[in-house]
């Protein structure tokens, strides 16, 4: 399968400052994929620590981190729906009051000593995954006057090979900063709400936290036969 | 299936999920132990040592932007195949390299004093017939989807010219995926390869 560019962000997008000067302006190159490409690096639970799952746990110094603990779940699958199995996320995020333990974060928001904001785990066998954390705050950023980002925690997954490479952003529902966020409105319009996950009470753990669903979709491999349902 | 994309049709697919930009704070999540957080690293930019059993290189360069400055907050991540031409992936069922060697290496840019990159790894052999190189994926602030390239070698000039990717590119454009090998550094290699994002010098970017 290809990059769907319909559903992608393009290169240069000048709302987003930051493009401008680093974003391809040639033509990309077709590139008829070989084993190059078709295959990737694979990870397993030896690089999954205790409680890398639990960003509620994972960066405790001296008690519990400040905010609203949330649980993010779903399921990572190509194109036709086909699980994606045992493949790596990891996520990064500010706290709750919109501030990244990142040493170049100069937003004057307090850290959180007990919120570290980085995370990862697995796939299982049937594509799902699950991570607990704290709801991140909305920060500032100079991109233009008054400038914010909507709350959201990046991802990063490899599924089966480097062709379906991702790193994206997960939003929450009903956020009033979406119409503002140039980042968001990168993506087309068609696509966008798929990058905003969904408030679900079935998920939310009764007198502790919140849940939210994040399905994810990469693209699959050539080779896979299409499943009809 | 509970999805958000419903459906509709017996041969319509799911849409993938977009890609957003990795922004300038990753370096604590993505490569912790290059900017010293409190937090293992999957991967860094030692993919191999003198343990691996083959030679040693050095691959090192710069990100550049528009106006040639070097940019200090691009995430690099390379994938390759060992000195035999194998890639090490459980998924083509080819047996765990005899190097152990992985082939995949990440490295921010933004961590050493000299903005930029190096990776120490080992020289790939030729896989499927093309010429030796390196798959590159290049992420950063200001880019909403992530760029590809690909890394070959100055002193392959003989595999180089048959590569088929290679001559797919128009031929003035061709020098920006070639590493120049420019000294050794205790005992071994040192290929440099520098990626500019845009102006004359562009990288060639692929349509991976
Ligand atoms: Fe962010």
């Amino acid at each position: 399968m290809q990059r769907d560019w319909s559903v992608h962000p393009p290169y240069l997008y000048p709302d987003y400052k930051s493009t401008v000067l680093r974003t391809p302006t040639k033509l990309l190159v077709p590139l008829k994929h070989s084993l190059s490409e078709i295959t990737g690096p694979v990870y397993g639970h030896e690089v999954i620590g205790k409680y890398d799952h639990d960003l509620t746990k994972n960066g405790i110094k001296d008690g519990e981190p400040l905010g609203e603990r949330i649980v993010v779940c779903g399921k990572v699958m190509d194109e036709c729906g086909k699980p994606i199995r045992n493949t790596l996320i990891e996520i990064w995020q500010a706290n709750a009051a919109g501030r990244y333990i990142h040493k170049v974060d100069q937003h004057n928001a307090p850290p959180d000593p007990n919120f570290f904001g980085a995370g990862r785990c697995l796939t299982d066998d049937e594509g799902n995954y699950k991570f607990y954390t704290i709801k991140p705050g909305a920060y500032p950023w100079g991109n233009h006057y008054n400038a914010w980002r909507p709350n959201h925690i990046h991802f990063s997954l490899f599924g089966n090979n480097i062709a379906s490479r991702l790193i994206t952003q997960m939003y929450f529902p009903g956020d009033p900063l979406f119409e503002f966020d140039p980042i968001f409105n990168g993506v087309p319009a068609k696509a966008r709400s798929l990058l905003i996950s969904k408030f679900k009470l079935e998920l939310t753990e009764p007198g502790f936290a919140l849940g939210y669903e994040f399905n994810i979709v990469l693209r699959g491999n050539n080779e896979t036969p299409f499943e009809t349902k | 299936m509970n999805n958000k994309i419903k459906m509709s049709g017996a041969n319509e697919k799911l849409l993938q999920t977009p890609s957003q930009t990795a922004g300038p704070f990753f370096a604590y999540g993505l490569t912790p132990e290059q900017y010293q957080y409190d937090f293992t690293s999957i991967a860094d930019g030692g993919l191999a040592d003198e343990k691996n059993g083959a030679a040693l290189i050095t691959i090192a360069g710069q990100v550049f932007d528009g106006e040639d400055q070097p940019i200090s907050d691009a995430l690099i991540e390379i994938w390759q195949a060992d000195a035999d031409g194998n890639y090490h992936t459980q998924y083509h069922n080819i047996p765990i390299s005899p190097y152990h060697f992985t082939g995949f290496g990440r490295m921010g840019t933004g961590a050493n004093t000299e903005t930029g990159f190096t990776f120490q790894t080992i020289k790939p052999g030729s896989a499927e017939g093309q010429a030796p190189h390196v798959n590159v994926i290049v992420f950063m602030r200001g880019l909403l989807t992530h760029a590809y390239t690909r890394i070959y070698f100055s002193d392959e000039v003989a595999a180089n010219s048959k590569d088929i990717v290679l001559n797919s590119v128009e031929e003035k454009r061709r020098d920006t995926l070639i590493s120049q090998l420019t000294a050794t550094a205790e005992g071994h290699p040192v290929y440099k390869f520098d990626i500019h994002m845009q102006g004359g010098k562009e990288t060639v970017f692929f349509d991976v």
